[in-house]
């Protein structure tokens, strides 16, 4: 029993060791994880409320991630596993975008990758990302060290163009409808456990309605649970934070530049 | 009676079939599929800009004619091998990754060429070429990896106990990695 402990630590160690150089999905979910600490207090928090309520205008999630070190990973690699591993965008739209900075230090470079989600891909193509954004948007900004007014400028731009691609209504339809297909399997399941008992206890006169009350109770109790939670879970409404990522992937997309 | 208890037997069968792995097996193998075929797409969109590519140096660097002759000829070469998605045998897939190496590096002379005229390189229509080149080279990677991962899953799920008993009987065999380029591992020399 010992060993197996052992073995089982030792292999969910392995597991976390080959994942450790992207960071993990922030607990609670943010948009802006500075890791390198260019930004101040105050800055961040504005990137974020701008970050979170076009988010929930659009359904688009745009997260912006500053590291101090690539690991060895060429930008665009680390972008896109981050993208992945971190579910940016809605999974029926995979319409995310991670802005990843390494800023300069010392002798290394800067670097900035922008990757776009495989939805976001016609709208934000590459060479509108390189020039319109990266080259005109963030780096003079990046090169002076003013890396808020860099980020903040290019997240502007990238909001301006993909602001008609994808409506919170559209994610919200989509949800409207998917919730509908919940009725049938629950229908069949009332058919099986409800509906068939019940005949057959009346058939064989049994049946007393005070005995199978407790049972149609917890029975809508049960559908009522299932028709509110897990698909609405994306949409914190009034204020408050960010919900969530949605599961969105990458295919590579996006464009990056150093200075 | 022995209709019942065959329609118990037809029952059972079909429940140890979804239980014991075939229908992920199905799944699985088609998610390999459909990633090859990701794969061939985003190749293909590689060899689509290529014309417009080459078309851009041509009317700067026109007497680079070798080169750009080399990169057509690649294409040409690269475009006209393509593998059924079903049928993913490691001699299709290396002859594949042979003609799309070949491009690659076709490629890679024409860009080392290009650096040697400043007017080009400051040409507005070539710097978005050039960024959606090295876009689709990141797509390439990306869906590679992809193509692997897919590949693992379904591999190591057919080899494990108990799928791999009967596995073989419904024809799921292992599948070929997309290995990485030959000679890959080499830094290139540089010449002075």
């Amino acid at each position: 029993m010992k060993k197996l402990v052992i073995l089982i630590l030792v292999i969910s160690g392995f597991a976390e060791i080959s994942f450790a150089q992207i960071p993990d999905r922030p607990v609670p979910p943010r948009l802006v994880n500075d890791f390198a600490n260019v930004l101040s207090a105050n800055e961040r928090e504005f990137l974020e409320d701008t970050l979170v309520r076009f988010d929930r205008a659009t359904s688009t999630q745009i997260v912006i991630v500053t590291v101090p070190d690539l690991h060895g990973y060429d930008p665009a690699d680390f972008a896109v596993q981050l993208g992945e591993k971190w579910g940016v965008g809605q999974k029926e739209n995979n319409n995310g975008i991670v802005i990843l900075v390494k800023p300069k230090q010392g002798n290394s470079k800067g670097q900035v990758f922008i990757a776009t989600g495989y939805g976001l891909e016609g709208v934000l193509p590459d060479a509108i990302v390189n020039s319109t954004v990266i080259d005109y948007e963030m780096i003079p900004y990046f090169s002076e060290n003013n890396y808020y007014k860099g980020i903040s400028n290019g997240v502007k731009v990238i909001m301006e163009i993909t602001q008609g691609e994808y409506t919170a209504e559209q994610y919200q339809e989509y949800y409207a409808k998917k919730s509908d297909g919940i009725f049938p399997g629950l229908f069949i399941f009332l058919l099986f456990f409800l509906i068939i008992p019940l005949m057959r206890s009346r058939r064989n006169r049994f049946y007393s309605p005070g005995k199978s009350l407790p049972f149609w109770l917890a029975m809508g109790m049960l559908s009522g649970g299932r028709g509110s939670g897990g698909s609405f879970g994306n949409f914190s409404s009034g204020s408050g934070g960010f919900g969530g990522f949605g599961g969105g992937g990458f295919g590579g997309g996006g464009a990056g530049g150093s200075w | 009676m022995k209709r019942m208890r065959f329609v118990l037997l037809a029952a059972l069968v079909a429940i140890l079939f979804s239980s014991c792995g075939y229908n992920k097996m199905v799944e699985m193998e088609e998610q390999v599929t459909s990633q090859w075929a990701q794969v061939e797409n985003v190749y293909q969109r590689r060899a689509d800009l290529i014309p417009n590519l080459v078309n851009t140096v041509k009317g700067y660097a026109a007497h680079e004619r070798e080169t750009l002759e080399g990169v057509i000829e690649a294409r040409s070469k690269a475009t006209s091998v393509n593998i059924d998605p079903k049928n993913l045998t490691p001699e299709s897939i290396q002859q594949f990754n042979q003609a799309q190496d070949g491009l690659s590096s076709a490629l890679s002379r024409l860009m080392v060429v290009v650096e040697r005229y400043p007017d080009l390189k400051a040409n507005q229509s070539f710097l978005d070429l050039q960024a959606q080149l090295e876009g689709t080279e990141n797509r390439i990677t990306v869906e590679r990896q992809k193509f692997n991962q897919a590949t693992q899953t379904y591999n190591a799920y057919i080899r494990k106990f108990p799928q791999v008993i009967y596995a073989g009987w419904f024809g799921f065999d292992k599948k070929t990695y997309f290995e990485a380029q030959q000679g890959a591992d080499k830094a290139p020399e540089v010449q002075f």
